[in-house]
């Protein structure tokens, strides 16, 4: 992994590639993805696209268990919740699904008025946020609603609560621990604190200068870090939205995420806008998906092979299963337009686990 | 007119004003003294060490080099400057650019030293000493512009003019000029150029005539421009005049101009001494297309490169006229080189050059092709680099080729590092051409960068857009490295049989290459300037190749390390140190060690303190959440996990066939 570009940095945690031409000669997906999700054991990992199509896949060998089919545009987002029986997507088509995770069964679909970019369950799965995009007079929101877990139960047709974020757009959003607050970021770079329950907005800075691209949680939910164009990842405090960490890189980034217990770090990955990449090499493109140490903020090293903008990232949950650690989902473009799903996991070697750094 | 009558002229300004110069002199008020920082105080670093000024985005900083640590940050600026940087030859002042003039910065403080007033100011050059500085802007200085009741320089004489010289002392114009119209619509600079001893300056007008003026007074040397019909460039010789009265010292300041061919007179290099004017030597050419005059940084040899065209005017062919100042009459020698030359560069302070030529894309011009300053190669040209040294082995002595055509193909760059250092080379005693191997892509650098004390040459490929190879180079190459056994100028023999390429790198993007001022390091730079596919930023090397330090920084602009001065030891004391040198790098390498420890220890240290930052923060939140959970009666995770051993066991069966035979089983 130690190139000679990155000669000077420490030893790198050893990263293995696995599996992606098993998920791409599957044929799982045909045009760029944009999200992927482990459950919360891991053994499942669900990926969406702009194919419009949703799949599900056996974790450790890449084998496809099932799809979902049933969207009509590009699907933007999806998420499990904690007892892997619900799945919940959103998509361009205007319409947020809920699937029966076993079956594929479609149980609900919730109309909106312009796409839903992103979703996500609380912990306990009773309820999921919705961020949908401002677009043909429609205000950008934050919708929440109401999940009864049981499968064949009716679910509401009401959205519990509906919050509209003044100023920029909200981008993405997530549930801080307790489902205590809401925490957005927004399209010109600021991130805010709601108290969702009364739709008020309890603070707001803002640390970026480029839109944010993801933002995701510690496994406790206590903190969070946030991707951006602005080629910077940051780790805030949820309750208090204090930065923590910076971690600047060379390129816009559109996905970072913890690496949950063995090591303290951080995965962050983008690359050059997919519509120029033809005109570069890959090596320019800043392809790299790169390991930063979270606490000390040094970059540690970076995992070559793409060929395209990293898109998304997802850590496996749960550090000790040592078959299938890492995600990396990336969209290559072409100059006819056309566009490639794939999905690249990644293992670590035994030289990640023991990987000390000097302190 | 005659030289009996003077014609006197007194401005109705001037009449006026002496008029009224009141009858009672008043003295002007005692200004206070205000001592001035110490401009060369970083001289005093006490480990010696250099300093370099880095522009990125709009932050301007100067930094201690400290090999492979992170440099140190001495001081930084947002916005110190509107275009770039420039040090002031001898790095006593550091030159900012802004609308309004220049402004020069020093001292340990990096105080605003002098500003002058010049609007809308692209270019500068300074006097080798330091003493004058020449600006140029694209604007007509016009007097209707400045805003009433800001300080002006400017005079009515100096409406419309681009060029203005200046006393970095004072900070006083001395003098401006206008551009002289040429068909060209690029200017040439440095436009003036100064004499080694900040005496003269000098331009050229192109066809006609060269002006020397002289400094501090700005009037012409002999109060007329020194018609040369046809000339097209000149440039000084770096050697000042010897002080000493000795026989055949150097008297006078010698300049070098060149003729092309008129009529029926032939194309002429001509060397003249300033101020006398007269004529030191010439030497006719034929068939010349363009000349380009180089100069050895001491003045000891001056090298002309010349295009010929061949009689029927179909290709073209290269040669070096080298003209040997210091010896008696100016010998003068020809060396072929055939195929154009890309780059040409005189070792500093010594007596081997290096040529980088190229056969592809005959008839391609090669003007200009200077380091750093060529027109970039289209694409990836394959060049061949040869090195020459002065023989004085011979009763007729002459510039030899060293080396000649390195074969360095595939084979040999794949090969890893430390295998690198065995490629030797013997000496050619006659010059020799080889054809260019057909298997020699990778041979493609373009520039040459010696090390600014000699010796040391690093190869670069730059302005192109799939090779970014470095090569560094030693030229007295003896074995193990024995720095107390340096070059013996006495045996010149050895000087061409131990050349060696040390180490070929790889700086993916690389634009620019700068040797530090001791010829220690040498710093590979990707600017977001020049066209560069890489993450912008550093690097530093040692000479010998071993990278040293790395960092990519956004928005990389400009890395520039500060000059030094020339040294004020005696050569006795040079001497009397260069035999000391096993003692001192103990004593180097001791420090280097201590600092070493230091350094990582600090960065431990650093790492601890964050370390248990966040622990500290992480227990304090995982015990309030713990309780928040507690209190509304949820799952507690942690305990969860830790409590179920439930590694889940994937058993997957693979088959394989690994044999399968038919057979017919008789019945």
């Amino acid at each position: 992994m130690t190139s000679p570009e990155n000669f000077l940095w420490q030893p790198c945690p050893a990263v293995n590639c696995i599996f992606e031409t098993q998920l791409h000669r599957n044929n799982g997906h045909t045009r760029s993805l944009t999200q992927i999700k482990y459950n919360r054991e891991g053994d499942l990992l669900f990926t969406v696209s702009k194919d419009k199509v949703v799949n599900v896949w056996f974790s450790h060998n890449g084998e496809r268990l099932g799809t979902y089919i049933g969207h009509q545009g590009s699907v933007w987002t999806c998420d499990v919740n904690p007892t892997s029986t619900l799945l919940i997507t959103g998509s361009a088509d205007n319409s947020v699904k809920l699937w029966e995770v076993r079956t594929g069964r479609c149980l609900k679909t919730w109309e909106f008025k312009t796409a839903v970019k992103r979703v996500e369950f609380t912990e306990e799965g009773d309820m999921a946020l919705c961020v949908s995009e401002q677009r043909m007079g429609f205000p950008g929101a934050v919708t929440i609603l109401e999940i009864n877990p049981d499968i064949d139960a009716e679910q509401s047709d009401e959205p519990f609560v509906v919050i509209y974020p003044e100023g920029s757009k909200a981008t993405v959003a997530g549930w801080s621990y307790l489902n205590k607050y809401i925490i957005m970021g927004h399209e010109d770079g600021s991130i805010s604190q709601w108290d969702w329950k009364s739709q008020e907005r309890l603070k707001f800075h803002q640390p970026h200068v480029d839109v944010i691209t993801d933002i995701q949680f510690s496994e406790d939910r206590s903190y969070f870090v946030t991707a951006s164009k602005d080629k910077t990842a940051q780790v805030f405090e949820a309750s208090t939205l204090d930065p923590l960490k910076k971690f600047s890189t060379d390129t816009p980034l559109n996905s970072a995420s913890f690496t949950p217990r063995y090591q303290e770090f951080v995965v962050v990955g983008g690359g050059q806008e997919a519509m120029n990449v033809t005109t570069t090499g890959a090596r320019a493109g800043k392809f790299e998906c790169r390991f930063w140490h979270k606490i000390l903020e040094e970059e540690l090293g970076r995992v070559k092979g793409h060929f395209g903008p990293i898109n998304t990232i997802a850590v496996h949950p749960d550090g000790r299963r040592t078959v299938l650690t890492m995600v990396i989902i990336w969209g290559r473009s072409f100059s006819s337009g056309g566009e490639d799903g794939y999905v690249r996991v990644h293992t670590f070697d035994d030289d990640y686990y023991k990987f000390k750094i000097d302190a | 007119m005659d030289k009996s009558h003077v014609l006197a002229v007194n401005r109705f300004t001037d009449v006026e004003r002496y008029n009224q110069v009141p009858d009672n002199h008043t003295a002007p008020p005692e200004e206070e003294f205000v001592e001035k920082e110490h401009l060369k105080s970083w001289l005093t670093d006490p480990q010696s060490r250099d300093q370099w000024v880095m522009y990125r985005a709009d932050d301007v900083s100067i930094f201690w080099n400290r090999k492979t640590e992170a440099p140190e940050h001495v001081y930084s600026r947002t916005n110190w400057t509107e275009t770039y940087v420039q040090w002031s030859p001898l790095g006593t002042y550091l030159t900012t650019f802004h609308r309004q003039g220049i402004v020069i910065w020093g001292g340990p403080s990096w105080n605003k030293i002098n500003r002058f007033v010049h609007p809308g100011v692209k270019l500068i050059d300074f006097s080798p000493n330091e003493r004058y500085l020449v600006t140029w802007s694209n604007e007509p200085i016009s007097l209707a512009k400045i805003p009433d009741g800001t300080p002006s320089p400017f005079a009515d004489d100096d409406e419309g003019n681009q060029v203005a010289i200046w006393d970095v002392h004072s900070g006083l114009l001395l003098r401006s000029f206008s551009v002289v119209q040429s068909g060209e619509s690029k200017i040439t600079w440095p436009m003036f150029k100064w004499s080694p001893s900040d005496k003269f300056f000098a331009r050229v007008t192109p066809g006609q005539q060269i002006s020397v003026y002289e400094a501090p007074d700005m009037g012409l040397v002999g109060k007329k421009s020194y018609k040369v019909e046809g000339v097209i460039d000149f440039e000084w010789s770096p050697a000042r005049p010897d002080k000493e009265e000795k026989k055949g010292a150097q008297k006078e300041e010698v300049l070098s101009y060149w003729t092309p061919e008129i009529g029926n007179q032939p194309a002429r290099v001509t060397l003249l001494a300033i101020p006398s004017k007269e004529i030191v030597r010439t030497k006719n050419l034929f068939n010349v297309n363009e000349c380009k005059l180089h100069w050895q940084s001491q003045g000891a040899f001056l090298a002309v490169k010349v295009d010929r065209h061949t009689k029927t005017k179909k290709s073209t062919v290269t040669n070096l006229e080298i003209f040997r100042i210091r010896e008696k009459e100016i010998p003068v020698e020809t060396v072929e080189i055939k195929d154009p030359i890309i780059a040409f560069a005189w070792e500093p302070a010594g007596e081997r050059f290096a040529v980088i030529t190229t056969a592809d894309t005959p008839g391609q011009s090669v003007a200009g092709a200077v380091p750093g300053a060529g027109a970039p190669p289209p694409t990836t040209t394959r060049t061949n680099i040869t090195f020459y040294y002065l023989d004085k082995s011979k009763t007729v002595i002459s510039f030899k080729v060293m080396s000649f055509i390195f074969e360095r193909g595939q084979r040999f760059l794949a090969a890893p590092p430390h295998v690198l250092r065995l490629f030797t080379h013997t000496r050619q005693p006659t010059l020799t051409h080889l054809a260019p191997s057909e298997n020699l892509e990778k041979k493609v650098s373009n520039n040459i960068f010696w090390s600014p004390k000699g010796r040391h040459v690093v190869l670069a490929t730059l302005r192109n857009t799939t090779v970014w190879d470095l090569e560094f180079w030693d030229l007295d190459f003896e074995g193990p490295v024995d720095t107390a056994k340096k070059v013996d100028p006495a045996k010149p023999e050895d000087l061409g049989g131990s050349i060696q390429l040390l180490a070929v790198r790889e700086h993916y993007g690389v634009t620019d290459v700068e040797w530090d001022p001791t010829g220690r390091f040498v710093v590979t730079g990707a600017s977001m300037w020049r066209p560069t596919v890489a993450d912008h930023g550093y690097c530093i090397w040692d000479f010998k190749g071993q990278p040293l330090f790395k960092q990519n920084i956004d928005k990389f602009k400009q890395l520039l390390w500060r000059p030094r001065p020339k040294t004020l030891l005696s050569k006795e004391a040079m001497k009397k140190i260069r035999k000391g040198l096993r003692e001192y790098s103990r004593k180097f390498e001791q420090e280097d060690a201590i600092v070493d420890d230091e350094a990582s220890a600090e960065v431990l240290a650093h790492r601890r303190r964050l370390l248990d930052e966040w622990y500290s923060w992480r227990k304090r939140v995982e015990a309030q959440l713990l309780e928040e959970r507690r209190n509304r009666g949820m799952e507690i995770r942690g305990a969860v996990t830790d409590g179920q051993e439930d590694d889940e066991v994937v058993e997957e069966w693979i088959e394989e066939v690994i044999e399968e035979t038919e057979e017919l089983v008789p019945e």
